[in-house]
């Protein structure tokens, strides 16, 4: 037993949660990552974490009214179960962070202040700062360095994972270990374990510009796919109402700042150029709080980036007839402004050049998060109704208690396990929670939930399986180190001085145009014939890339390598989110068809699979029933108020 | 969507071109040399965006083809501290070292070199590792009793947490190291336990001694902090806090801990009477 080893991959919020929990029980644990773990994308976290407080439970929340909005703002996607245990583990994920010592935003009575966020009507966000995913990262950062001190960790920094080793056959397959590359010498090794745990993020990067971090390329995910697993709802990507286009990434513009009291509007009269601050209350369209009365500028962010993009694009309204619209804080009071979103507003005044207590912000939607990701599964746990519940009505007794093991059973060795045994996946790169359109605030909380709660099941996997990696023959890591070294020399013989001078071949500029097609055509509003062109233009993109050429020979920390086979294996993911794009026939959450408008139940209340297909080299999509139960789907229109405007207005997911 | 590219695209239309200098290097122990890139650059562009173009198009200035320029990067918006390198002279990061104020004119030059308080991995990629190391020196970590649920921490006033809040938003980025003129570069880990530990993790020290449960570190902390390469090594130079992009009061700290530290001293020899 004492040989046993865990393998996590990633050190954002979930892989540390994982490696903290994991080491904790006793499994030595080795915690691969692309960058310095501290640097991960999770730093970039600003808004907040949401967990049911005493404040908001004597207003009428509760754990339940938590689980029941996260489904209603998934628009009936998500499996259940987990969704439950989740928002019922919330409190004491935040006691815990609390206790490493993050430094919450604290009240006059010093305890933790909360704002509102998007799709609550109750103040549930907890934060520290506009910074919050930095100050959680860190506090599992020094965590884990104290673990790392113990001797229970080890760190590969700067080692980049490149392929899952897996043995058996069929239903007996098993992950037995990694294959991963460091990424200074070059070097390719082979890594036992008894486990692995994906934790490797978002997929951003296949879009090109997006809030995401350089590293967010879900090159990770797609390598498990291609080995395997399957990969659910891919086409569910979320695209954040308001960021700071840039040259090279787009900038959150956080949702605090609505949160906080931050209003949305463009101009009554198209095209006006004047000075926004000039600008009468009464020639300013405030079109959210038009439209949706009650939620007003804090509905979701599928619906918020779809009013935008329709006011923009449909309407030709945006400022001054271009595709922006002011995010406006300049009623707020400046000194609580920097206290309660001081890091934010710096970014906007640093990378846009104007301070936006005293001006308007321009911003427009930028490709967020992802709400698909790797299959995974679990073991339900005790509550299931007679009858799935209508809506929860806030204040009223909630269906079922907040204890331990109602949703999912604790320590079950395959709650967030892919299909392949022994490969777990936490944090974003799973499919679970979010169903079709993600709460703000809601992704910390899954990924630190991932890890605590899931890496317990982990633990009894390893202590628990009868058999053991280090039994496992060296041959069946030498065949996939060998697969791995063999794409690596044949990418860096294509090299040579000037290799990149024929763009066609350019692996960054395959990158770019596979980015562009993507944000085109699988992003705010979808449709058939662009999808299909879609799906053209990546096979073409794959043919070329066939040919790729380095522009690098370097055997000595060659990034370019590791961008171009990246790439190679983006263009694999990207299919999967068009394909099952254009499988879905319907619109629910942040995937939005115009050809077909509604949500359809009957049909498509199910979670889209993707599977790689060796043979043919791409994606397969079948569709299976969501495990639910518990809640009712329910129309989500968010009291959108359809008779203040005249005009024929495409109706919002309803449905 | 598809608007921002083309918002992206009518910038593109009215470019400048900018000189990039760039200090290269292939790997450690290996030489370096100067290499000159002509970049098209758009309004709005940064550092990074350039970098990007030049691994796209890797071409001197004088048409020779080379290799693209290697440096570190993560979140691109200041807060993972990944990309600092030192531009015209000055350490910063670059993903928020602006174009257009830097180079605003056509055939403006730029410089960028990696920082040489680390070792160089390749080109601007350096390697941090012993401010990692000196966050385990330090015991920059609230020793909990366990992830189980155990119930809330201790209270906090606002301004407490917002004191801590300040600390806390150091990012490892090495700035304050950098233009620290007490700390040098150590290429042999052996040295790094007595060649001067720098602001950050001073400053660190004090973070966690400042947190209630982080407390019962303290003495720990101030005895690493005592020896040789601790806190007496600091001059008082105070490069540190004006580089600092978190502004990190990072004097403040030094003398916070200078104080305890004295203070225990005290301690300790009245104890050992
Ligand atoms: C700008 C921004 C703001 C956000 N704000 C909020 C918010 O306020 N509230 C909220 O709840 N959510 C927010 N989110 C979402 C949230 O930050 C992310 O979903 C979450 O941080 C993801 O954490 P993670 O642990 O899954 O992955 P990440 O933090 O992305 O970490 C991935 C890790 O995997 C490693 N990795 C990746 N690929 C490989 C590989 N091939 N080999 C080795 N290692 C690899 C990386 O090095 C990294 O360590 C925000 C997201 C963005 C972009
Ligand atoms: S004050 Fe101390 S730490 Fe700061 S620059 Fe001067 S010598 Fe270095
Ligand atoms: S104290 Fe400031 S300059 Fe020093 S490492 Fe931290 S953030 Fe960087
Ligand atoms: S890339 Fe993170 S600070 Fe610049």
């Amino acid at each position: 037993m004492a040989d046993k080893r865990v393998i996590v991959v990633g050190g954002g919020l979930a892989g540390l949660a994982a490696t903290i929990r994991i080491a904790e029980a006793g499994v030595p644990v080795d915690l691969f990552s692309m960058t310095p773990v501290k640097r991960s994308h999770s730093v970039c976290a600003q808004g907040g974490i949401n967990a049911c407080n005493e404040v908001a439970r004597q207003q009428g929340y509760s754990e339940y009214q938590h689980f029941d909005e996260t489904l209603y703002g998934g628009d009936f996607l998500a499996d259940q179960n987990p969704v439950l245990e989740m928002a019922n583990w919330a409190p004491r994920i935040i006691d815990l962070l609390d206790r490493m010592g993050v430094p919450f935003n604290r009240t006059n009575e010093g305890r933790r202040d909360l704002r509102l966020f998007g799709g609550s009507l109750f103040k549930r966000t907890h934060f520290a700062g506009a910074t919050t995913g930095q100050q959680l990262l860190y506090a599992l950062d020094e965590q884990t360095r104290r673990f790392e001190t113990e001797g229970k960790v080890n760190k590969f920094e700067w080692w980049e994972f490149l392929w899952p080793v897996i043995e058996g056959e069929g239903s007996d397959k098993r992950c037995v270990g990694i294959v991963a590359q460091d990424m200074r010498t070059m070097q390719v090794r082979a890594f036992r374990a008894d486990a692995v745990v994906m934790a490797t993020g978002g997929v951003g990067i296949v879009f090109g510009q997006s809030t995401n971090s350089v590293i967010c390329t879900g090159g990770a995910a797609s390598r498990c796919m291609q080995a395997g697993a399957w990969y659910g709802n891919a086409e569910m990507i979320q695209v954040h109402p308001t960021a700071i286009p840039g040259a090279d990434k787009c900038r959150l513009m956080s949702e605090s700042a609505r949160g906080e009291g931050g209003r949305v509007w463009v101009p009554r009269k198209p095209g006006d150029t004047r000075d926004p601050m000039t600008i009468p209350v009464e020639e300013r369209w405030y079109f959210l709080e038009e439209r949706y009365p009650k939620y007003g500028n804090l509905v979701p962010r599928d619906i918020a980036t779809r009013e935008i993009f329709d006011v923009c694009v449909n309407e030709h309204m945006g400022i001054g007839g271009g595709n922006m619209v002011y995010l406006d804080l300049t009623h707020m009071d400046p000194d609580y402004l920097t206290r309660k979103l001081g890091g934010i507003l710096d970014i906007y005044e640093k990378f846009a050049g104007a301070d936006p207590r005293f001006t308007p912000m321009k911003i427009f939607p930028a490709v967020h998060y992802s709400m698909g990701g790797m299959w995974t599964t679990y073991e339900a746990g005790d509550y299931m109704p007679d009858a799935p519940m209508p809506e929860h009505v806030p204040g009223t007794p909630p269906p079922v208690d907040a204890e331990v093991g109602r949703g999912m059973v604790r320590g079950a060795p395959n709650n967030m396990m892919t299909n392949i045994e022994g490969l777990y996946a936490f944090g974003e790169v799973n499919f679970a929670y979010h169903g079709a359109t993600r709460l703000g605030a809601n992704a910390l909380l899954s990924c630190i939930f991932d890890g605590l709660f899931c890496g317990e099941g982990v633990v009894n996997f390893v202590n628990n399986t009868g058999r053991s990696a280090a039994d496992v023959a060296p041959s069946v890591y030498e065949a996939v180190v060998k697969q791995e070294e063999a794409k690596a020399e044949r990418l860096i013989a294509s090299a040579g001085p000037g290799g990149g001078d024929d763009p066609a071949y350019n692996a960054y500029i395959i990158g770019k145009e596979m980015g562009e097609v993507m944000t085109a055509t699988s992003t705010v509003v979808k449709t058939e014939a662009g999808l299909e062109s879609c799906l053209n233009t990546l096979a073409a993109l794959r043919e070329r890339y066939g040919k790729v050429r380095l522009s690098d020979t370097a055997t000595w920390t060659n990034q370019t390598l590791s961008y171009a086979r990246a790439v190679g294996d983006m263009l694999i993911l990207a299919e999967a989110i068009a394909r099952a794009g254009l499988l879905r026939k319907e619109s629910r959450g942040s995937h939005y068809r115009t050809d077909y408008k509604d949500r359809d139940d009957t049909n498509f209340w199910k979670t889209s699979i993707s599977r790689f297909n060796p043979d043919t080299g791409s994606v397969d999509v079948s569709f299976e029933p969501v495990r639910a139960g518990l809640v009712a789907p329910r129309p989500r229109t968010y009291g959108k108020d359809t008779h203040k405007e005249t005009e024929k207005k495409e109706t919002v997911a309803a449905g | 969507m598809s608007a921002i590219a083309t918002e992206t695209t009518k910038a593109a239309e009215s470019t400048r071109t900018v000189h990039f200098r760039i200090k290269r290097c292939d790997g450690p122990g290996k030489p370096s040399r100067w290499e000159v890139f002509d970049v098209p650059v758009p309004a709005h562009a940064n550092v990074i965006s350039c970098l990007q173009w030049i691994a796209a198009n890797p071409t001197t200035a004088d048409g020779k083809a080379t290799t693209p320029v290697v440096w570190e990067s993560s979140c691109l918006e200041e807060v993972c501290g990944a990309c600092t390198m030192v531009i015209n002279g000055k350490v910063r990061q670059s993903c928020s070292c602006l174009m257009d104020e830097y180079a605003p004119n056509d055939g403006d030059t730029i410089t960028l070199e990696p920082m040489s308080k680390f070792p160089v991995i390749r080109d601007l990629w350096v390697d941090r590792s012993r401010m990692f190391d000196a966050l385990k020196r330090v015991r920059a970590w609230v020793p909990i009793d366990g992830t189980y649920s155990l119930g809330p921490g201790p209270m906090e006033g606002p301004k407490e947490s917002e004191t801590r809040y300040k600390l806390s938003e150091c990012m490892t980025c090495g700035c304050c190291l950098e233009a620290c003129p007490q700390y040098h570069l150590e290429t042999d880990e052996a040295a790094w336990a007595t060649s001067f530990i720098g602001a950050a993790p001073i400053s660190q020290a004090r973070l966690f001694n400042e947190h209630e449960t982080g407390a019962v570190l303290k003495a720990d902390r101030l005895e690493a902090l005592m020896g040789p390469g601790g806190i007496n090594d600091c001059g008082n130079a105070q490069n540190c806090v004006q580089v600092c992009p978190k502004e990190i009061p990072l004097t403040e700290s030094i003398a916070t801990i200078g104080r305890a530290a004295t203070f225990e001293a005290f301690r300790r020899f009245f104890q050992s009477r």
